[in-house]
């Protein structure tokens, strides 16, 4: 996620201090992964360099002052060019599990224990996330969701992939072909 | 009222060991075995044709397996007779269907209640009772209207109120968002789990969507008839 566009879309609503932008920033969106406070200031220094934002009141403090940052008229083009740019969809297309489960019948381990095993592990962060979705707000839902419709379509793949397994070992077998379609 | 889980918690309430049905020349269960302890969620999981209804079917005693036996609190359903297992099915289970399956002739609050004037309560406690379930379920508004007068959801959320009111030990869940849009389905799992926990009641939850099956505590795959359980702690 672009940090520096979110403290745009932040500040948009009003100026703010350093401290305030990644306190809003945590609560809401980095509940995972709260910001640091050097990635905070460095990103602020960013912006600054840009022109996406200006300096707009210093105060005094008992530490060091605290200066609030207010978006320019370039940092709200920025922000809207962002909020208007769809963003890549990914297409996973370099897959570990798939990796996985091709080396595992080159080598005659059982596949279907691995896909097992991953499948055991979605379904334990599933029930994690289901359970901080059924106890948490809206924002909680919402983010959890997200994670969760992505873990489930990982399920549906490994649970096609099961049922496929002896039909991918004959493709195997087979040297004059690769599964994935590309000629060596 | 909740169950007191203290006489159960060593020993499973219920228990299928080696369970093997054929229909005609198909089989439907492998050697299936599960065990469910008082007060957990249970999901079966499985592609469509793996087995998971005929298990929840032979675990509930409403079909009876070609070999293998199935123990509730101790006792083998097979050896019990029809009329005992229909009064277990009627006092300790609670049944909710993919399709809800409430008697279209009677209104919402008279399909819940209905499990409880089976079991012999008069009709004025019976539908007081039914009104604090449907109130639990968030359906309050519909007591009056008929099945087919009400949303999917709802009929659901109806459903399981029905499945609840007798406050069973069991509750067989087959499918039971399998009609219902992604919210509704959410709204209907969250109400279900809630319930049965407050309840202390154990649910088998038949489901092939992960996310259902993730209001579980565990889950457990079928396959050509046969269960299957990763536990991930003991590797």
């Amino acid at each position: 996620m672009s940090i520096a566009q979110t403290f745009l879309g932040l500040l948009e609503g009003s100026p703010r201090h350093g401290y305030e932008l990644k306190r809003l920033y945590d609560e809401r969106f980095g509940q995972s992964r709260p910001l640091h406070y050097g990635q905070v200031y460095a990103t602020l220094a960013r912006l600054l360099k840009g022109g996406l934002i200006q300096v707009d009141g210093v105060e005094p403090g008992a530490g060091p002052e605290r200066k609030r940052y207010a978006i320019t008229a370039a940092g709200v083009t920025d922000v809207e060019r962002w909020l208007n740019q769809p963003e890549k969809p990914d297409t996973y297309l370099q897959n570990t599990l798939y990796t996985k489960v091709v080396l595992s019948l080159l080598t005659g381990r059982n596949a279907a224990d691995i896909l097992d095993i991953q499948r055991a592990e979605h379904l334990r962060v599933m029930r994690e996330l289901t359970r901080r979705k059924t106890t948490g707000d809206l924002a909680d839902q919402l983010i959890c969701d997200f994670a969760l419709f992505h873990l489930e379509a990982d399920l549906r793949w490994l649970e096609q992939t099961a049922a496929r397994l002896d039909q991918l070992a004959a493709t195997l077998r087979t040297p004059a072909s690769r599964p994935d379609g590309n000629v060596p | 009222m909740t169950h007191p889980t203290t006489d159960d918690t060593d020993r499973p309430l219920l228990a299928a060991t080696g369970l093997r049905k054929n229909y005609g020349a198909t089989p439907a269960l492998d050697g299936a075995t599960l065990h469910v302890r008082a007060g957990e969620i249970v999901a079966v999981m499985g592609s469509s044709g793996s087995g998971k209804s005929t298990l929840l079917h032979c675990l509930a005693g409403i079909v009876q397996p070609d070999a293998g036996e199935v123990r509730y609190r101790g006792r083998t359903l097979s050896t019990m007779s029809d009329a005992e297992r229909s009064a277990l099915r009627r006092t300790d289970f609670g049944f909710v269907f993919q399709f809800g399956q409430l008697v279209p002739e009677l209104t919402c609050l008279e399909n819940v209640a209905l499990p409880l004037r089976l079991s012999g309560v008069r009709r004025r406690e019976a539908e007081q009772r039914a009104a604090r379930w449907l109130a639990r379920l968030e359906v309050s508004d519909v007591a009056g209207k008929r099945p087919g007068e009400v949303s999917g959801g709802q009929g659901q959320r109806v459903a399981v109120a029905r499945a609840l009111v007798t406050t069973p030990r069991v509750v067989f869940a087959d499918e039971p968002t399998g009609a219902l849009d992604s919210l509704n389905g959410e709204q209907v799992m969250r109400l279900l789990t809630e319930a049965a926990r407050s309840t202390g009641a154990a649910v088998v939850l038949v489901t092939h969507e992960p996310r259902v099956a993730a209001y579980a505590d565990r889950e457990v795959v079928v396959r050509d008839g046969r269960t299957r359980e990763i536990l991930l702690a003991e590797r």
